[in-house]
């Protein structure tokens, strides 16, 4: 096929003759480019009247050979002329490296190095951010009329009101198999009855709340990274500044109270679907009355119990909302960052919750309240 | 006049080369509003071809509708012979690689360099250029739409509205196309940018051969470099022609639009050139 594009070379004294052939197209003058580079002999001139059509890259072609090897370039028709004569003139002689990788021995340490700075450089962050907001906390109260309470009301329903769904039926969900699986091993020791000390202890202190707290940082904490982080992409947090509207107390404070005050309403609600789950369960397979489980309930379970999950659920609202406005408001430049610091929010927040869990469970055990 | 106000009929489906772009009965609506209402239109090979019309009047959708954004209601729409109302899916409109569009804003990938946005279309299509070449390729482009060669390695986050809009336009020429699609390139400018890029789309123009579909609101924009104008009123194109020949209509719109003070400005500074 003529159209492809090919080239000769016609020895002369004092330099090659270069004889361009086919159609010089971005779409087909890629294997010629590597031959072309590959040309070690000196050219003299570089003739383009085989050249049956010719674009920008097939023109760029010709220039960089032309000021590479200081070849004329000869028998060029109206068009490559035209666009030859173009790219002379922003040719600036920089070629842009393709950017290499560093080779995996160096970007291994590198890597670590960047992350072990990230980490210290967040640290940082997070503890300025929390500072801030204990400074809007204290001027909002201060100024009581300052208080967003629409804001608030709505955050609420949108944490607390529309989570009451998913959050019980999981929880539900999760009471029949504690109860389940506590049942297959009790029994063994005759013991099937201790199924409610399991279910009520276990849901009202512990997976409740955890659960819980799992659930509204995947619901809630990445909605808060990626709104914030979309309204600072698109300037929206500017604009809000310059009309004198704190972000933090706009943005922030309302998701953060809603989170707080809604997690522990959400994490006894948890609790007492597990509960029910487990009765249920408990009905159906072992024999005890729904009504006697609850009852039973209320003689197994120590009322501190209850105080574990209330205190546990305020703080770990706190992390999630902080770890969601605190991605967000990272947001500087693109939409992938977006997306990495939701995914950061998430991950944030529940690897935290799950640190402090561990804390609370030794702490009330030493407090007697194990 | 009347063939003016009525673009004119070509019922041979042959002269793809001398009107790379036809509409005919194109029909959009959104919900009960209706954009457009048989409307035709025909943009000549080599020309630049302004599209003006009062603000909802559908000048983006029009646009988005010849580059297969947007499925029309009815109509039929060719491009470069090939019909895009036809295509059943994205991948059917094989020709996507013989235009180049440039959105209002500049639509650059936000997570890529301005070298990397000019290298996404070459990839895509011609995965055998070589890695060094791609380099070379997206920096004589960025240089042909008049930036520096150091604005290539940065990201769009780091450049001024200007630069983002000719690094965008350095994008929409990556694949050498016969057709450039541009919204409102001059919007948000000032005037000796705008002048510019003026001045930068003519000269690309005419050195790379190209047939431009552009949507502006500018009157200075149209009096300097548009070949013609298309008017877009009532739901349709209500006239195709050079200014002297729109100003010879009597349509109220275009009256006031040519020769309300803003026109009269931009015309009155063209005469005194």
């Amino acid at each position: 096929m003529s159209d492809v594009p090919d080239f000769t070379l016609i020895p002369a004294e004092g330099g090659d003759t270069l004889v361009l052939t086919g159609a010089m197209v971005v779409s087909r003058v890629g294997p010629l480019d590597m031959r072309l580079r590959a040309i070690a002999t000196p050219l003299a001139q570089i003739d383009l009247a085989g050249v049956t059509t010719i674009d920008t890259v097939g023109a760029w072609l010709c220039c960089r050979l032309s000021r590479d090897t200081g070849a004329a370039i000869i028998n060029a028709d109206d068009v490559a002329q035209r666009l030859i004569k173009a790219l002379q003139a922003v040719d600036d002689g920089v070629t842009d490296e393709p950017v290499q990788a560093l080779p995996t021995w160096l970007r291994v340490p590198s890597e670590v190095g960047d992350a072990v700075v990230g980490m210290g450089h967040g640290t940082i962050g997070v503890l300025g951010f929390i500072g801030q907001i204990v400074m809007a906390s204290g001027s909002m109260i201060r100024h009581p009329g300052r208080i967003r309470a629409r804001a608030l009301v709505h955050q609420m329903e949108l944490v607390g009101v529309n989570a009451l769904g998913i959050i019980g039926l999981m929880s539900f969900l999760v009471g029949i198999v504690i109860a389940q699986q506590g049942a297959v091993e009790l029994r063994q020791f005759g013991a099937e009855v201790y199924t409610v000390n399991l279910v009520g202890r276990l849901t009202l202190r512990e997976l409740g709340i955890l659960m819980t707290a799992i659930m509204v940082a995947g619901r809630s904490g990445s909605a808060f990274a990626a709104e914030i982080g979309t309204m600072k992409l698109t300037e929206e947090v500017d604009a809000m500044r310059t009309i004198g509207v704190s972000p933090m107390e706009a943005l922030v404070l309302p998701r953060v109270f809603a989170t707080v005050l809604m997690m522990p309403l959400l994490g006894v609600y948890a609790a007492l679907m597990g509960i029910i789950g487990g009765a249920f369960l408990a009905q159906l397979t072992l024999g005890i009355p729904f009504i006697s489980f609850i009852a039973r309930i209320r003689t197994v379970v120590p009322v501190y119990d209850v105080w574990v999950g209330l205190i546990k659920g305020p703080v770990f609202g706190l992390i999630v909302a902080l770890a969601g406005c605190y991605q967000g408001m990272q947001v500087e430049s693109n939409a992938e960052e977006v997306g990495k610091r939701t995914t950061a929010a998430v991950v944030m927040a529940i690897f935290t919750v799950i640190v402090l869990d561990a804390f609370f469970a030794v702490f009330f055990s030493e407090v007697n309240w194990g | 006049m009347t063939a003016l106000c009525r673009a004119p009929e070509y019922t041979v489906s042959g002269d793809a080369d001398a009107f790379p772009i036809r509409v005919r009965g194109l029909r959009n609506e959104f919900g009960d509003y209706v954009v457009h209402d048989d409307l035709d239109l025909d943009v000549r090979r080599g020309e630049i071809l302004g599209v003006v019309g009062g603000s909802g009047t559908g000048k983006s959708v029009l646009m988005r509708s010849i580059i297969g954004l947007q499925t029309p209601v009815a109509g039929s729409i060719e491009v470069l012979g090939q019909s895009i109302t036809g295509a059943r899916d994205d991948a059917d409109i094989a020709i996507r690689c013989r235009w180049g569009v440039l959105f209002q804003g500049g639509a650059l990938f936000s997570t890529l360099t301005v070298a990397e946005n000019v290298e996404v279309p070459l990839r895509e299509f011609y995965p055998d250029i070589d890695l060094r070449l791609l380099a070379e390729i997206a920096h004589f482009k960025v240089r042909l739409t008049g930036l520096a060669g150091d604005a290539a390695v940065k990201y769009p986050a780091e450049l001024s509205g200007g630069m983002r809009k000719r690094a965008g336009l350095a994008r929409a020429l990556a694949l050498d196309p016969e057709l450039l699609f541009l919204d409102e390139p001059t919007a948000g400018l000032d005037p000796i940018g705008a002048a510019a890029f003026d001045q930068l789309i003519r000269g690309l123009q005419q050195t790379l051969g190209l047939t431009v579909f552009l949507i502006t609101h500018d009157l200075d924009t149209l009096h300097e470099i548009c070949d013609r104008v298309a008017v877009l009123a009532d739901k349709r194109v209500i006239a195709v022609g050079t200014i002297p020949e729109l100003l010879a209509l009597d349509h109220p719109w275009i009256q006031s639009y040519f020769k309300g003070p803003r026109g009269r400005a931009a015309a009155s500074v063209r005469h005194l050139d």
